[in-house]
């Protein structure tokens, strides 16, 4: 078994494989717990389907580098969602809810209608489920995501204690000036920026489950917003480890493999969390 | 010039008008109640003093050295708090955030103002509890806590004592007298016409009958005598 290991990681795209996955599950833990607690868990969800939508124009239309298109219609979808969430005619699940279909149904069409690919479906599937893109890897995309999520980490750090007042309660914190709507908006980017990342890992559908896990463990068991965080963090990292190693393993999908752990993980804290008398 | 002077304010929202031609005045150290039946208006006029939301006429002058977001508040509680895992101490301390500007980090100016203003607040043993795990009035004292923190001229209070049981409403309202007395300007919205004649220094009465005076002038008055006669002072 360890044999299989040290051979596999003599190849470069499994190190790129565990570099990238390791980040992206960092980076998309940290927003977990703000997104769970401002009802927002969905958003994940809805926000991927919208990649994969512009991802599906942009392949029709022949660019070379998908980024280019799908990160900027997502941070516009992530800031219209968060936005309209306050006092918006659409309340946000319905918002989310709306998009989230309309988008993928919108990428499936002109997949279907204009791919040159011979196997679409198992195109649309690997954009879905992520399956194995986690491995095909360049470089480049190596460099850009480990930039990014650098960028993401450090901003959440600084913004660490303005995330907390603005999440707690944005009332208070806009009564006593605090810029609510600009740290809103910074959020609505990161986030955006994650899920384009995270759809590289696990593709459009199992997002959510990378968002929402760790940020469910640390809440059934732990009781103050830093520890919480911190776990939510440290489990998630593990769980991509843990996720990455068992699909090389066992020859199964790295996305799904990744996100089975995060739920065994979830169960686990549930069940403590219940023993020890925290709020599940 | 007063503290907070509003001048025929019409609020709404939506163009929905829902209070016309409000006058009244704040000074420095009074204890205002605003009292009204439901859908008078009364968290309306509060978004409005906070800067949440605009008015659709008329115009809030604060003076007398107040900026604009020097209001603390003690808000009802959200949905989002009932299940939010905070500490009693890291949710004080974000109160400080209103003179942080820019800066990520608290200093120790900030964490001995947070742990002062427990104190204050009685509350210094639960700093490391859970919100979500203590009793409303505790709550209450941790959010007082909080807006302390932002600041200490005036603090405006929505509905403080709903649901909580009779005992520890006695003791809240004690604890809003002592800040008043101690020179904080305290602006409360409450139902309880009774507590509000106990305790204020002036009362705004809005909704279908409209009153701004001091308390001895709405005891005296013809909406005064009406509502106090109702129901023992509660408005339903």
């Amino acid at each position: 078994m360890i044999e299989k290991l040290i051979e596999y990681f003599q190849y470069p795209f499994v190190v790129y494989a565990f570099i990238v996955g390791t980040l992206i599950a960092l980076s998309s833990s940290l927003l977990g717990v703000t997104l769970v607690l401002k009802r927002y868990s969905f958003i994940g969800d809805g926000l991927s389907h919208v990649a994969f939508g512009a991802m599906a124009v942009a392949s029709v239309l022949k660019f070379t580098n998908q980024t280019v298109l799908v990160l900027p219609v997502t941070i516009i979808c992530a800031v219209f969602l968060l936005r309209s969430g306050n006092n918006a005619k659409i309340k946000g699940d319905a918002a989310i809810a709306m998009i989230s279909v309309g988008a993928l149904a919108f990428g499936y069409l002109i997949m279907n209608k204009f791919s040159t690919s011979a196997n679409l479906s198992g195109d649309v599937c690997s954009t879905l489920f992520g399956s194995m893109s986690i491995l095909t890897l360049t470089m480049t995309e190596v460099v850009i995501c480990v930039i990014l999520s650098v960028i993401v980490v450090a901003l959440f750090i600084f913004m660490y204690n303005k995330i907390f007042a603005v999440t707690f309660d944005e009332d208070f914190a806009k009564a006593t000036g605090v810029k609510a709507d600009t740290y809103n908006f910074i959020i609505a980017i990161m986030i955006a920026v994650i899920i384009v990342l995270s759809m590289n890992l696990v593709g459009s559908l199992l997002i959510s489950a990378l968002v929402i896990f760790p940020a469910l463990s640390a809440m059934s068991i732990l009781k103050n917003f830093r520890s919480v965080t911190i776990f939510s963090a440290v489990s998630s990292v593990i769980c991509a480890l843990a996720g990455m190693l068992i699909s090389i393993l066992a020859g199964t999908p790295v996305g799904s493999t990744i996100v089975a752990v995060d739920v065994f993980v979830f169960v686990v804290a549930f069940f403590i969390g219940k023993g020890t008398g925290g709020k599940a | 010039m007063s503290f907070i002077s509003a001048q025929n304010l019409t609020l709404g929202y939506d163009k929905t008008v829902v209070t016309e031609n409000l006058n009244f005045k704040v000074e420095k150290g009074d204890y205002l109640c605003i009292v009204g039946e439901n859908g008078s208006g009364k968290s309306t006029l509060m978004k409005t003093m906070l800067g949440l939301q605009t008015a659709i006429d008329g115009q809030i002058l604060f003076g007398d050295g107040l900026m604009k977001n020097e209001i603390g508040y003690l808000p009802q509680q959200t949905i989002v708090q009932r299940d939010f895992p905070a500490s009693v101490y890291e949710i004080v301390l974000s109160g400080c955030q209103s003179h942080m500007g820019l800066r990520p980090f608290y200093t120790e100016k900030e964490r001995a103002l947070a742990s002062k203003n427990m104190e204050r607040m009685d509350i210094y043993d639960l700093k490391n509890k859970c919100y979500r795990e203590l009793s409303g009035g505790q709550q209450q004292r941790v959010l007082l806590a909080r807006a302390l923190c932002a600041t200490t001229k005036v603090l405006l209070l929505d509905e403080p004592v709903s649901g909580l049981d009779p005992k520890v409403t006695h003791e809240m309202y004690e604890l809003i007298k002592d800040l008043n007395d101690s020179g904080v300007t305290i602006i409360m919205v409450s139902h309880d016409i009774s507590a509000a004649v106990k305790y204020a220094s002036h009362i705004l009465h809005i909704g279908k009958a409209l009153f701004f005076g001091t308390k001895e002038e709405y005891v005296a008055s013809k909406v005064g005598k009406f509502f106090l006669n109702m129901e023992g002072g509660e408005l339903v």
